[in-house]
């Protein structure tokens, strides 16, 4: 097996991506879960990255339609793919340093979208399939969640509204582990899938893999491994966020939140209208906050949500193609590619550490002030 | 642009009856459970501790197959 240097070089920096989908994605699961007390912060991040290990090998079906439809698949070249992945990587570090959840997968999508752009010019682009898979998703997924966490945690309310307090409060905590636990292996089994079929897709295009192959077991396990660490160290920024600053949620909240989140991309995976993971589990906390009577809700963290949405294709697009435009001058340009990475990655994390969040500090947070006269 | 509306509502309707579901049969366990420990409260018991668990056993188990389930299409 003769592997070129651009070939490692995507490996190494789709398991990198993958790495960052796991810890800006921690908080999708266990966000609620730990801002309530139901698990330890430790406890939760570890359960996590677990569960996305195992689902990592439960199966592969998703793993050979990354590009499909967003892109023209025979334009993709492994510097395509590089410049695309270091897009994704670079937009999913700066949105974890800003504390704000947003989807790994569009990130990916929009760095591939970019790179392509410069390889293959914008007849290569599908700009139909760009609007049903990320702009049409992003709108749908947080209204779907949230409309259904509001129901679900009006219910839980006025169900429990006339029982005894101590145990409604303490067996909600215990649901909250099963539901979060429902969400992270779910999780597993979708966004590990993301890096293994990126990897497999260049091992194909550089000829080390016959056409139509599955990903082979050194793949699956370290795309398993890369995202389960990951999680492990738990991205505490967007923890914080879900979990503290959108509302003071209570453990009802957080179990209807996650059996939403649960029920929400479960079904939306199996009848076929895809919703972006982290944008039902945010509209999902979002809807639980507001469906609690007198709670307070900031709505000023979902515009800013929003606009991170907003801008997370077309900045990993810019990204992406700036990076795929250098890299395609040959193994020094994607060497000089990977070392502005891998500094503009050391110095998010410089900024990160000037307000460290932490294991110890994720859940001291003062709410917010409501502005006077809201 | 063809947006599926159809699949959508799928989607939306499928989710909410199962979320739904779930946490009411969750809540109405709780509901059941908490009769059990009635004594400390002030409130008359709204059934009694025997009937309460009986509610509750029944609700957690439906909730436990409509996760199994969940589990079985994860895996699937």
């Amino acid at each position: 097996m003769d592997l070129s240097a651009i070939v490692i070089a995507v490996v190494i920096t789709a398991l990198v991506f993958d790495f960052t989908n796991g810890f800006h994605d921690t908080a999708n699961a266990m966000a609620t879960s730990i801002a309530t007390g139901a698990l330890q912060p430790r406890v939760a991040v570890i359960i996590a990255a677990v569960l996305n290990l195992v689902g990592a090998f439960l199966s592969v079906a998703v793993a050979k339609t990354i590009s499909s439809g967003l892109v023209d698949d025979t334009k993709i070249t492994p510097v395509v793919i590089f410049g695309g992945l270091v897009g994704a990587i670079l937009w999913n570090l700066l949105t974890w340093l800003l504390g704000l959840p947003s989807s790994s997968s569009h990130a990916l999508f929009g760095g591939l979208i970019g790179a392509t752009w410069v390889a293959a010019g914008a007849d290569a682009i599908k700009f139909a399939g760009v609007v049903s898979k990320v702009l049409l998703p992003l709108v749908l997924s947080p209204i779907v969640a949230g409309l259904v966490a509001l129901a679900a945690t009006y219910l839980a309310y006025r169900i429990t509204a006339r029982g005894e307090e101590g145990t409604i409060k303490q067996g909600f905590k215990v649901a909250q582990i099963i539901s979060a636990s429902m969400v992270a292996l779910a999780h597993g089994t979708n966004d590990a899938q993301k890096t293994m079929g990126i990897i497999t897709l260049t091992l194909i295009t550089a000829g080390s893999l016959p056409e139509n192959a599955g990903p082979p077991l050194w793949v699956i396990a370290t795309c398993g491994i890369a995202i389960a660490l990951g999680t492990a160290i738990g991205g505490w920024r967007i923890i914080q966020t879900l979990g503290k600053k959108i509302s003071d949620i209570q453990s009802p909240q957080g179990f209807a939140a996650e059996a939403t989140s649960a029920a929400v991309i479960l079904t939306s995976a199996h009848l076929g209208f895809a919703l972006s993971t982290t944008q039902v589990c945010t509209g999902s906390i979002f809807g639980a906050s507001a469906g609690r009577k007198l709670a307070s809700v900031q709505w000023g963290v979902a515009g800013r949500m929003a606009l991170a949405w907003l801008f997370t294709l077309p900045a990993a697009a810019a990204v992406g193609a700036l990076a795929s435009w250098v890299a395609a001058t040959g193994t020094l340009g994607t060497v000089i590619v990977a070392v502005v990475g891998v500094a503009i990655a050391a110095g998010i994390y410089a900024a990160s550490r000037r307000q460290p969040v932490t294991a110890s500090n994720v859940n001291d947070v003062e709410a917010e002030p409501v502005p006077a006269g809201v | 642009m063809n947006i599926a509306w159809g699949s959508l509502l799928i989607v939306l309707v499928v989710s909410l009856a199962a979320s739904v579901l779930v946490v009411s049969l969750v809540s109405f366990a709780l509901v059941g459970l908490g009769a059990r420990a009635a004594g400390l409260d002030t409130r008359p018991a709204t059934m009694s501790p025997g009937t309460g668990t009986a509610v509750a056993v029944l609700c957690l188990v439906a909730a436990a197959a409509i996760v199994l389930y969940g589990l079985y299409i994860i895996v699937g």
